[in-house]
């Protein structure tokens, strides 16, 4: 679905991502460890594209089509789905609007035809009721108000309703209590969980994972993946830490 | 303003950012203030979307007195003029209140302000004032708000909010409270900010789906909402802004 093949990123003048390589086919879910700074986050902002982080080699192919030459928008619109670690509050923009209008820009650029507004409720009612999130929540401003792990569970909401084929999760579950992080894990498998999607989970702690079991983990550090196993790496990295075995 | 009066000054402070080169050639054309009374106990309103354009320059000037216990809510756009100035001057009786929401959009070369002047001149009268600004190009926006509040006007209770944001460093955004306070009892509160689209919210918007124009019109129509969420009626308030969406697509 997605290959990754030695990617350069630099933010100003410090270059973060050095050559990393990393493919995820349909129906896999891979998570990416690592230790502060390693470029975890780097890594889902050069795949959204988002302004200043510069790529300077390498390349992304997505389902046949080269990433890097698309727009933030375009991306999304072509099935990635960019869980923030840190949510974005907009004033004013109630959830709802701006997720009816986020997804019917996604289906127009898809040639889709625009769901209507009750159509789009009702999307939006199954999904919230899937994430255990009050409708009422969605009809506020987005994020604004929010707790931490009020704002993670409405990106999974975000998530059911825009239906992405690549989900890139960046530390959805931190900040989480355990009640909220299995509500999130059981919404990350509802939704994605599926053989024509992907899942990219970033995350610094085995506990979600153990929610969310992944085929593959990776260690991300100094820029690059530089080991790569089953679930059982996880374990291991909670137990000796990256230093042990990454080196 | 009057034909007989001399043309105003940048020296005049409530001129100080008026483009007074377009004035010339109005200024003889132009009459004197519209004068409003609301009348004790009464209340009135009144939505300005439209400016009376002679030769690419808006004027408005009202001179509003609001009687004793009496209410004024004025609602205005401050668009689709090269020079465009909305001027009220308010005088409030005892326990009225004055309510002022306005927008001031621009781009190119416009000059567009709203000033005001508000004379608490009794006791126990408020006044809120919340004016939203979004220029582009090398428009300049401007909003003036003077505060007087009598000797005997105690428990006077008058608030400005003034944000402006620019989509271009080329934009000029002027927010000038001015507080005039002769009585010891009261409550005078003012802010004013200017600052640039959230170019975080902008990414997330972006990583949404949304094109960049559709993130910014959502944006900006959350932003210029500010001044009319007091507006009770529903139909009033969407006619103004409706306008001001129109005005806004003009922008950018």
């Amino acid at each position: 679905m997605i290959k990754i093949e030695n990617l350069h990123a630099q933010v100003g003048d410090t270059e973060i991502l050095k050559g990393l390589s990393l493919e995820l086919n349909a129906g896999e879910i891979h998570a990416i460890m690592g230790p502060n700074g390693a470029g975890k986050s780097t890594l889902s902002y050069a795949l959204g594209g988002r302004p200043g982080y510069e790529i300077t080699a390498g390349s992304v192919n997505f389902d046949g089509q080269d990433l890097l030459e698309l727009d933030p928008h375009e991306r999304a619109a072509a099935g990635i789905f960019l869980g923030f670690q840190y949510p974005v509050e907009i004033p004013g923009v109630s959830n709802l609007q701006f997720l009816r209008e986020s997804l019917n820009s996604q289906r127009k650029s898809r040639g889709e035809e625009p769901l209507s507004g009750a159509e789009f409720i009702k999307l939006a009612k199954e999904k919230a009721g899937l994430l255990k999130m009050d409708m009422d929540m969605l009809k506020r401003a987005v994020n604004v108000g929010f707790s931490g792990g009020e704002k993670k569970r409405n990106e999974m909401v975000q998530m059911g309703i825009i239906d992405p084929k690549l989900a890139i999760l960046d530390e959805t579950d931190s900040g989480l209590d355990i009640d909220a992080l299995r509500v999130v894990g059981s919404g990350i498998n509802a939704i994605m969980r599926k053989p024509e999607k992907a899942v990219l989970l970033i995350t610094h702690y085995q506990r979600l994972l153990e929610l969310v079991k992944p085929d593959f983990v990776h260690v991300l550090a100094g820029g690059r993946i530089v080991k790569t196993g089953g679930p059982e790496l996880a374990v291991q990295l909670e137990e000796e830490g990256y230093e042990a075995v990454a080196a | 303003m009057s034909a007989l009066l001399p043309l105003p000054t940048k020296r005049d402070e409530s001129w100080r950012y008026a483009d007074l080169k377009a004035l010339e050639a109005v200024w003889p054309k132009l009459d004197g203030p519209e004068k409003i009374a609301v009348a004790a106990g009464e209340s009135a309103s009144r939505q300005i979307s439209v400016l009376p354009i002679i030769d690419g320059v808006g004027i408005v000037d009202l001179d509003v007195t609001i009687g004793d216990g009496a209410n004024f809510a004025l609602h205005v756009l401050a668009v689709a003029a090269d020079y465009g100035r909305i001027q009220v001057k308010a005088t409030l009786g005892k326990g009225a209140h004055f309510e002022l929401g306005g927008a001031i959009l621009g781009s190119g070369t416009q000059t567009l302000e709203i000033v005001t002047e508000t004379i608490h001149a009794e006791p126990n009268a408020t006044s809120n004032q919340v004016v939203r600004s979004v220029l582009a190009g090398k428009a300049t926006g401007s909003f003036l708000g003077k505060i007087n509040v009598a000797r005997d006007a105690q428990k006077t209770d008058a608030a400005q909010s003034v944000k402006a944001m620019l989509l271009d460093r080329t934009a000029t955004a002027n927010a000038k409270p001015e507080l005039e306070i002769f009585a010891d009892d009261v409550k005078c509160a003012h802010g004013a900010t200017v600052g640039e689209l959230d170019k975080q919210a902008l990414f997330y918007m972006a990583a949404r789906g949304l094109p960049p124009e559709l993130a910014q019109k959502l944006m900006l129509q959350a932003f210029i909402a500010d001044a009319f969420v007091s507006m009770d009626d529903d139909s009033a308030r969407e006619a103004i802004e409706s306008k001001a969406l129109e005005a806004l697509e003009h922008l950018s």
